[in-house]
């Protein structure tokens, strides 16, 4: 069983959901397809969808909700 | 000879050293963030400095050549791939008809400048082939490139691959970054605390920053100097009678965020000013990524002109190293 990272394309603020008052995209543990969103990035008054990238069995998210992320950084690691 | 574009990375845009002179009729200056790094570009394929480039912002695009060129990449850490394998920053390097232009993660810095040998040969707006995107005036159709777009590239000339710019001119912000800063028209309407605090604190650059504003976010709140509202000002105490903002004049609006403008700034409104960056800094704000932390640093009048000469020098060298 190996593992994968996610990096940020951007640096930012990354957020979990698309809004406050909605469940995440995605929770700890929750399988992921390459093209299922995982989180927003915030920079230059956009949002920014940050797809998976990969498709794995379970997410491990790194970086909290409204957490400051440069780019490069890892923000969650998938197991495949 | 055209580039196709690919992917457009995050805002790619094309841009030049800008359009001075309409500023008194709205339309800002524009041009690139980090003029240095355009015109350093710009130099190492053979290009007049003025040539328009790219400037793309935090993520680079993925570009497709249909013929050979010469392509430099100066500006922010962001490592360019030609069909994969990795090229040096800030020196010119061959991409061949049908090879891909791509980029890795940026390391630091905010904004890489690529110019192509010929430049980027979109239609000349009022004097410039910057892109100003709100007025949708210059660059590729007045706004960021678009996956599928054709970018036309002039004729260019013959200088040879391998040329590199030495370390000395290739600038990077300290850390906290330092901007210097010449108080303004209305710094007497701060507090003398505030005036304290605001070149004391350290801030730091907010997500919103971008081509129009650099804000920042994290001092103390400034305080304002009690007085009667002048006829025409807003109520708030940053408001002034409507009045010309400079290119590197920052605003502070409530007294909680400063916003420096830069290439694509409004001219004019309501904010009191507390200074000016000088222009010796100005390309440096254009690499600070968010959360960057930075400081404000007070000079006068002659350090300021003393700063202006020396980056003119710089320049003078830089050109002479290349030739």
């Amino acid at each position: 069983m190996s593992k994968l990272e996610i990096r940020s394309p951007l640096p930012g603020t990354f957020y979990r959901a698309s809004s406050p008052d909605v469940p995440p995209f995605k929770a700890d543990g929750d399988a992921v397809a390459s093209g299922d969103t995982i989180g927003l990035i915030e920079v230059m008054k956009t949002f920014q969808e940050i797809p998976a990238g990969i498709d794995g069995k379970a997410i491990t998210f790194l970086v909290d909700n409204e957490e400051p992320v440069m780019a490069g950084q890892v923000i969650a690691e998938v197991e495949q | 000879m055209a580039i196709k574009v690919l992917h457009h990375g995050l805002a790619t845009t094309v841009q030049d050293l800008g359009r001075p002179g309409y500023f008194h009729l709205g339309i800002p200056v524009g041009g690139a963030m980090d003029r240095l790094a355009m015109r350093a570009a710009n130099l190492l394929v053979g290009n007049d400095e003025g040539a328009a480039g790219l400037e793309a912002v935090f993520m680079g695009p993925k570009l497709e050549f249909t013929e050979d060129a010469l392509v430099a990449v100066t500006g922010a850490d962001m490592p360019a791939k030609v069909d994969g394998v990795v090229q040096p920053g800030w020196t010119a390097f061959k991409v061949k008809a049908g090879q891909v232009l791509s980029f890795d993660f940026l390391k630091s810095g905010a904004r890489i400048y690529i110019a192509v040998s010929g430049g980027i040969d979109v239609p000349v707006a009022l004097g410039s082939r910057s892109t100003y995107p709100i007025g949708a005036l210059g660059g590729y159709k007045g706004r960021p490139l678009a996956p599928g777009d054709e970018l036309p590239v002039g004729a260019g000339s013959l200088a040879s691959e391998g040329r590199a710019l030495a370390e000395e001119y290739r600038r990077k912000p300290g850390t906290p970054a330092a901007l210097r800063v010449l108080p303004g028209l209305y710094w007497d309407r701060l507090t003398d605390e505030a005036k304290d605090n605001f070149f004391a604190d350290e801030w730091k650059v907010a997500p919103e920053a971008d081509r129009m504003g650099y804000r920042f976010r994290g001092g103390r709140k400034l305080s304002f100097v009690e007085r009667k509202q002048p006829f025409g000002a807003g109520s708030d105490p940053s408001n002034i009678v409507d009045s010309c903002y400079p290119y590197g004049s920052i605003q502070v609006p409530g007294g909680t965020e400063p916003i420096i403008l830069h290439r694509d700034a409004v001219s004019g409104g309501g904010y009191f000013m507390v200074g000016t960056v000088i222009s010796a800094d100005m390309d440096l704000i254009g690499q600070l990524q968010p959360h960057t932390p930075a400081r404000f640093v007070k000079v006068t009048m002659e350090e300021a002109l003393a700063a202006r000469a020396e980056r003119a020098g710089l320049l003078e060298r830089l050109r002479a190293s290349l030739n």
